[in-house]
């Protein structure tokens, strides 16, 4: 380049190397030797390995800034490894780096063997970094094309002595190698000469092999060579390498890299790889040690390797291989190791911190209010302005769990004795120094009793009195209770005449204060309260007894409240989430579980005085249900915000259906992240604003939505059916299965499923939202779904080795055809004809799509699909129900033992995609097999997510068909709950959750679609052919009816 | 040596002084903005002053002439905003090259014109190189820090564009300006290079940085050394400081500038520091005090305005640029 020739100037410090982060780093011939800093290395690291590994960038960042707080003036950062995507990793890293100002602060060295990685990291680093490395390894072509780039990133680099022959193991290999390099760098391509790095190779000595001998020698050598004849040129490496055949030897290790260091600056190194932590101080290293060690490293002695060995020997395990270094945050402040485990949701650690927070105050209890709520704050905080993801918080909140159950025994044994004052057992409540002198004294008393006494006696001893053990004349402190139930903390007095003077009388409020300060409560009667009103004597002392010890209250909450999916419904993912969620952030949760009747809620909600309710459903029945809640709640005069959750829900339906029942405030809430601040609104001291808001909101929405809705055209149900998707039965080919008749699949092997997993759906169930694989990269919930994803492995891996989950499936193939347009007839031919009325036939009941379509358009019932009697052609058609939910609960509650919230909702979760997962793996099987029309289909996964199979198989309760009462039909057809066990809830709901029950459809033109709403025409018509009352399918059917 | 060195090392030279505060003097209306040419374009066009130089060339001409007058000795071409990514804005990446030919030919005419009456101040145009809207070492979003509204290798692609454009439009020297991410002047860095090894020439570089605030470090960052450090790896005619702060807030930075590169040193600050209002109200006497000061310590070899400085502070600054001698360089070890 024509440039460089004609500018002479430079910066003043060109001649060294200077290198920038934030700040500068001039290396001097004044500069101590500069120290990289290694642990961001996944080659040489394996916890930062791991921690790029399941993207937890967040501790990956820990470990650069300890790099950084530990000395590191260069942090070297490498992604060399091949399960990792380097470029991302680089480019992500770098990133974080950049934004973290106090490691930002020191110059990067980028450190990869593939030239991609390198690239990418410099074009992410705004300072002027090292390249590590590039070599005559590969030819000189690519040498000073890598050479050119990184000059013009404006990068200095490390150049290892290799070249096409090898690597430099000898000092004139070294020599020749870095000449040649620094020949074609300065005077072909204008490097800057100062901007070279050599690395002439450290390799091991004391190996045994005689080639080894002249390692060290020769690098010391080579460096000064260097130094002296190639000008401004720096020399690097990595020091460990050294003491390679030491390895578990650290005495003698870190002696050989303080001897190897000492020696190597002396002879011009001055950058290089060394961990802090294996290094011996040169002047402290034991003379006989060091001797024996420079004799290696000097080849000295011929027998040089031999007595090193055998000095090695001898100190052997005097020194035991470091742990690994304790995490920095742990030598934090005790509340912030207990912040830190809960923001990062790390147990690993929770209960040596609880433990040491218990010990420093003097109420268990304070550790939960004080060291885990002030944590739980924090996470609370983050969640909320964005900063973690859900599954984050339900591990904090597992943690939190875990360090509540361990102090549970403890506050439990403070309820028992809520203080001793010196600490000993509880029993032990007596003034040691006092004890001896009181104890004769109270032998005296009890002796000695006054009347009242041994009336109030006879009542309290051996446990007459509710089961609670009372003692007499016990001493506490310098006091001698004359009762005392120590599990209570309440001491009962009983005041002679003498307690009426003036003087005793201060003394009797000192002692009580004091016993008060104790923990303890006292209840006083005078002796005529007991000689001639003991019923209202013990009936105080019962109350008192109810009454929980001063200072072992439960923690402060923030509020009650009641959590609970609607009668009929069996889904309770969602809401096992939210209800996480508030109990991090300190709400008390009443989970009245799945299934619960709106008598109880109501019931519940009046005794427990709560805050707020919450009602969850997942299947569209449930709506109903949270109306007839809500008019319940009404009409009992129940006073408490209501907020309204899960799949089905909609602001729409609470605001048009549920709203409008209830007077107090109705909130619709879509995912658990909002829950906090819905929740906090609700019950803030002026919420009325907030409450007033949402009513207006809503208001103003239902106006909006219903005027909207009415816009709609609709054809009269005759016409639609004249409008139906017409498919010509004349062509259409009609496959007879092979198989008719119904089948039983028990003991499926389950790990079979797993290839058939959509995971999507996974992630949106905690709240992460993106498609499979592209959410484990993605920008913002990419790290947070990575590892949930790994966390689900994990799990689904014990079920598949414990074979925790049991799958079963009952499925059948009939001969079919439609009838009177929207009726579709089966006969089960194998049917054992004196079994049923029915004599082996069922009907299905198919609704018809009614809003007015464009011309062309067909409103289709899913009866067009099948060939119509009148046809004459015999078609056929299935259905099928799958189960994966035998053990999930089972699993779920023993996760919820211990205190594993995470776990317990990760099994359900898992156990929802494992029966979509089984019903996808059964049509398969049913069209290829069973039924066989599609014999040759050969569909990857992600075809099958896609649905692009030919035939369907749509589910009663999903858009084709959202009548739920057809479930009873194939029920009755499949005799399922006989056969593998699946119940049906009075909302039609399937027990246990984990099930998928719908029909087959075979025929090339069928295919998915939505009924939308339908007129009440359709639904007069239905109920005749279903036999009920309009009223009946009203209830069914009315998310579909159009208003 | 190119002329301009030569002329470097006689004398301080003076750079112009502000384009938009000039502009804001014609008032110009949307209509204006869009002249005959862009009457129908359908976003709003006003604002986009790097337009005018196609259709308000003459104002932009007069400009120059103004500066000219006043006693530049360089003056910046209208293209502060002159890449796709800038001009994403008002959906005109495909007008980048125009406006930059068009913009350098002007400032390159006006220049002509007055080395022509006095050939022994010759005049120069420095093609002006913004920073663009984006930040390739920083993140918009303070919840996700590891994203990037911008790659390094986009900025390049867009960069090249727009040098290549400076060069053909003929401009003296480019001019790469309020660095507040030093990524992105490394990627323009990085451009420049491509280009001079594609076209086999030799175009001097000024670069010119953005010290945000009394922290003394740029937008992203970095310290001064830093700064200098990171970009010193290419062959450059010039470094500096100009715009965010006044003379006065800037001369320590100068200093340390200027102690430590063995390049030219430059200073373009802006007319004091905001008011209340927004305006720099810095009068031309005062701001000429400040750079006495630089000029007396010996600090500057090229010296202008930025943000709120007019013809008058040129002058000004020129009067009393001629009165000293200009920093020597000091030859590295």
């Amino acid at each position: 380049m024509s440039a460089s020739s004609n500018y002479q100037q430079t910066t003043k410090n060109q001649k060294y190397l200077t290198l920038s982060g934030l700040e500068p780093l001039v290396v001097t011939p004044d500069s101590n030797f500069i120290n990289v800093g290694e642990r961001t290395n996944v080659t040489g690291s394996r916890k930062f390995l791991r921690l790029i590994k399941e993207e937890k960038y967040d501790e990956a960042l820990e470990v650069a800034r300890d790099q950084v707080e530990g000395g590191a003036q260069i942090l070297d950062v490498n992604m060399d490894e091949g399960m990792l995507d380097g470029v991302h990793a680089m480019t992500t890293f770098l990133n974080l780096i950049a934004s973290e100002p106090d490691i930002a602060r020191i110059p990067i060295m980028i450190d990869s063997s593939k030239w991609e990685i390198i690239e990418a990291g410099l074009q992410v680093a705004q300072g002027k970094c090292v390249v590590n490395s590039i070599s005559l390894k590969e030819g000189e072509a690519q040498f000073k094309h890598h050479a050119k780039l990184i000059k013009r990133y404006g990068a200095a680099v490390v150049v290892m002595a290799f070249d096409e022959d090898g690597q430099a193991d000898n000092y004139d290999r070294r020599i020749e190698i870095c000449k040649r390099s620094y020949h074609i760098l300065v005077n072909e391509l204008q490097f800057p000469a100062q901007d070279i790095i050599f690395d002439p190779n450290i390799f091991p000595v004391a190996t045994g092999m005689d080639e080894h001998r002249r390692n060290a020698l020769d690098f010391f050598e080579a460096t000064k060579w260097i130094r002296e004849n190639l000008p401004h040129a720096n020399v690097s490496g990595g020091v460990s390498n050294v003491s390679f055949s030491f390895r578990g030897n650290n005495v003698v290790r870190e002696a050989m890299h303080s001897a190897f260091l000492y020696h190597a600056i002396k002879n011009g190194m001055n950058l290089g790889i060394v961990n802090p932590t294996m290094l011996e101080v040169y002047d402290e290293i034991d003379k006989v040690l060091l001797e024996r060690v420079e004799d290696v490293l000097f080849d000295r002695r011929d027998d040089a390797t031999e007595r090193l060995l055998d000095f090695a020997e001898s100190v052997k395990g005097q020194k035991k291989e470091q742990d690994d270094k304790v995490q920095e945050w742990r030598s934090d402040s005790l509340q912030d190791r207990i912040t830190h485990a809960l923001v990062k949701g790390i147990d690993t650690y929770i209960l040596e911190d609880v433990e040491e927070a218990r010990l420093a105050t003097s109420q268990p209890i304070e550790v939960i209010e004080g060291h885990l709520m002030n944590g739980m704050n924090v996470v609370g905080d983050l969640f909320g302005s964005g900063k973690m993801f859900l599954p984050q918080v339900v591990k904090s909140a597992r943690v939190m769990k875990k360090a509540v159950a361990y102090l549970q025994p403890f506050i439990e044994e403070a309820k028992k004795a809520p203080k001793s004052p010196k600490g000993t057992s509880y029993w032990k409540t007596a003034d040691p120094l006092l004890y001896g002198l009181m104890k004769a004294h109270a032998q005296k008393m009890r002796n000695q009793p006054t009347e009242a006494e041994v009336l109030l006696w006879n009542v309290l001893r051996n446990k007459q009195l509710d089961d609670y053990k009372f003692r007499r004349q016990h001493i506490v402190g310098s006091y001698i209770a004359d009762f005392i139930c120590l599990k209570k903390g309440l001491i009962v007095e009983i005041d002679g005449l003498i307690h009426q003077l003036p003087e005793n009388k201060a003394s009797d409020e000192e002692r009580t204060k004091w016993l008060n300060e104790q923990g303890y409560r006292v209840i006083r009667f005078t002796n005529d309260d007991v000689l001639s009103n003991l019923d209202n004597v013990i009936e105080r002392l019962k109350e008192a007894l109810k009454v929980s010890p001063l200072g072992t209250e439960g923690a402060k909450s923030a509020g009650k409240i009641l959590m609970a999916t609607v009668k009929g419904d069996v889904h309770d993912i969602g809401k096992n989430i939210v209800s996480v969620v508030l109990g991090c952030n300190n709400y008390e949760i009443i989970d009245l579980g799945v299934m619960v009747p709106p008598e109880k809620i109501i019931e519940t909600a009046i005794k427990e005085k709560v805050d707020i309710i919450g009602l969850s459903g997942l299947i569209t029945p449930s709506l109903d249900e949270m109306v007839y809640v809500s008019k319940s709640l009404e009409k009992e005069k129940v006073n408490i915000p209501l907020i309204i959750g899960g799949a089905t829900t909609s602001r729409a339906h609470s605001a048009v259906k549920i709203a409008p029942h209830y007077n107090h405030t109705v909130v619709h809430i879509n995912d658990a992240s909002r829950a906090v601040t819905v929740v906090g609104d609700l019950l803030k001291e002026d919420s009325i604003v907030y409450k007033n808001q949402i009513r207006e909101e809503y208001d103003a929405f239902r106006e909006q939505f219903l005027k909207r809705t009415k816009k709609k055209d609709y054809l009269t149900i005759a016409d639609a059916r004249k409008n139906k998707f017409k498919i010509n039965w004349n062509t259409s080919e009609i496959v007879k299965p092979k198989q008719l008749g119904i089948q039983i699949i028990e003991d499926f092997d389950i790990t079979k499923l797993e290839e058939f997993i959509d995971w999507s759906p996974f992630f949106r169930s905690w709240d992460l939202h993106g498609k499979y694989p592209a959410i484990l990269t993605d920008d913002v919930v990419g790290t947070q779904a990575t590892e949930l994803f790994a966390d689900a492995q994990v799990l689904l891996k014990r079920i598949f080795d414990e074979k925790l989950l049991k799958a079963k499936a009952v499925f059948g193939l009939f001969e079919a055809n439609t009838v009177n347009d929207d009726d579709i007839t089966i006969s089960d031919c194998n049917a054992e004809l004196d079994s049923a009325s029915n004599e082996g036939t069922y009907t299905f009941l198919t609704l018809r799509q009614q809003s007015k379509k464009s011309e062309g358009k067909p409103n289709i019932a899913l009866a067009d699909f099948i060939a119509p009697k009148a046809t004459n052609k015999q078609d056929y058609m299935g259905c099928f129900c799958v189960t994966t939910g035998f053990g999930t609960a089972e699993l779920a509650a023993q996760f919820e033992a211990e205190h594993d919230d995470y776990n317990s909702i990760m099994i359900k979760a898992l156990a929802d995609r494992l029966a979509e997962a089984f019903a996808e793996y059964l049509h398969k099987e049913v069209r290829t097999k069973h039924w066989g029309y599609a014999n040759n289909e050969n569909l990857s996964n992600d075809e099958l997510i896609k649905e692009n199979y030919k035939g369907i198989r749509p589910a009663p309760g999903y858009p084709a068909c959202p009548d739920h009462l057809e479930k009873k039909t194939i029920w009755d057809i499949l005799k399922v709950e006989e056969n593998i066990g699946v119940k049906l809830t009075e909302s039609l709901a399937m027990w246990p959750a984990a099930s998928v029950s719908g029909y087959y459809f075979g025929n090339a033109e069928a295919k998915y679609f939505g009924l939308g709403k339908i007129k009440e025409d359709q639904i007069e018509d239905y109920s005749k052919r279903r036999d009920i009352s309009k009223e009946e399918a009203t209830k069914w059917l009315s998310p579909n009816i159009a208003d | 040596m190119s002329k301009i060195k030569e002329e470097l090392q006689k004398r301080i030279l003076v750079l112009d002084g502000a384009m938009g505060t000039m502009l804001q003097q014609y008032n110009f209306s949307e209509e204006d903005f869009r002249g005959e040419r862009f009457k129908d374009y359908p976003s709003p066009l006003k604002g986009n002053n790097d337009l005018l130089s196609i259709t308000q060339p003459k104002a932009i001409a007069e400009i120059h002439a103004k500066y000219f007058e006043a006693g530049a000795d360089i003056v910046e071409t209208n293209t502060f905003s002159g890449t796709t990514i800038a001009m994403a804005d008002y959906d005109m990446e495909d007008l980048v090259y125009e406006l930059n030919f068009e913009s350098a030919k002007i400032a390159r005419e006006v220049a002509d014109k007055f080395t022509k009456e006095n050939p022994e101040k010759p005049r120069f145009v420095a093609g002006s190189i913004g920073p663009t809207n984006r930040t390739a070492s920083l993140s918009p979003d303070v919840n996700r820090p590891e994203y990037r509204a911008i790659t390094f290798n986009e900025l390049r692609v867009a960069y090249k564009q727009q040098v290549e454009a400076l060069i053909d439009g003929g401009v003296d020297m480019l001019l790469v300006e309020t660095i507040f991410d030093t990524l992105n002047a490394k990627a323009a860095l990085f451009a420049i290079e491509e280009v001079k090894e594609e076209r086999h020439i030799d175009i001097p570089i000024m670069v010119s940085g953005t010290i945000t605030d009394a922290s003394g470090r740029t937008l992203s960052g970095q310290t001064v050394e830093a700064f200098l450090t990171s970009i010193s790896h290419i062959p450059l005619l010039s470094v500096g400081f100009n715009c965010a702060l006044g003379a006065q807030q800037l001369q320590p930075y100068l200093q340390r500038l200027s102690d430590e590169t063995e390049f030219f040193t430059s200073a373009h600050p802006n007319a004091g520091l905001p008011n209340a209002f927004g305006e720099y109200d810095e009068t031309p006497e005062q701001m000429q005090g400040y750079i006495e000061a630089y000029l007396k310590d010996n600090l500057i070899n090229i010296i202008g305005g930025c943000c709120g400085t007019s013809p008058e502070h040129i002058k000004a600054i020129a009067e009393v640029a001629q009165k000293y001698e200009p920093r020597k360089l000091v030859v590295g070890v």
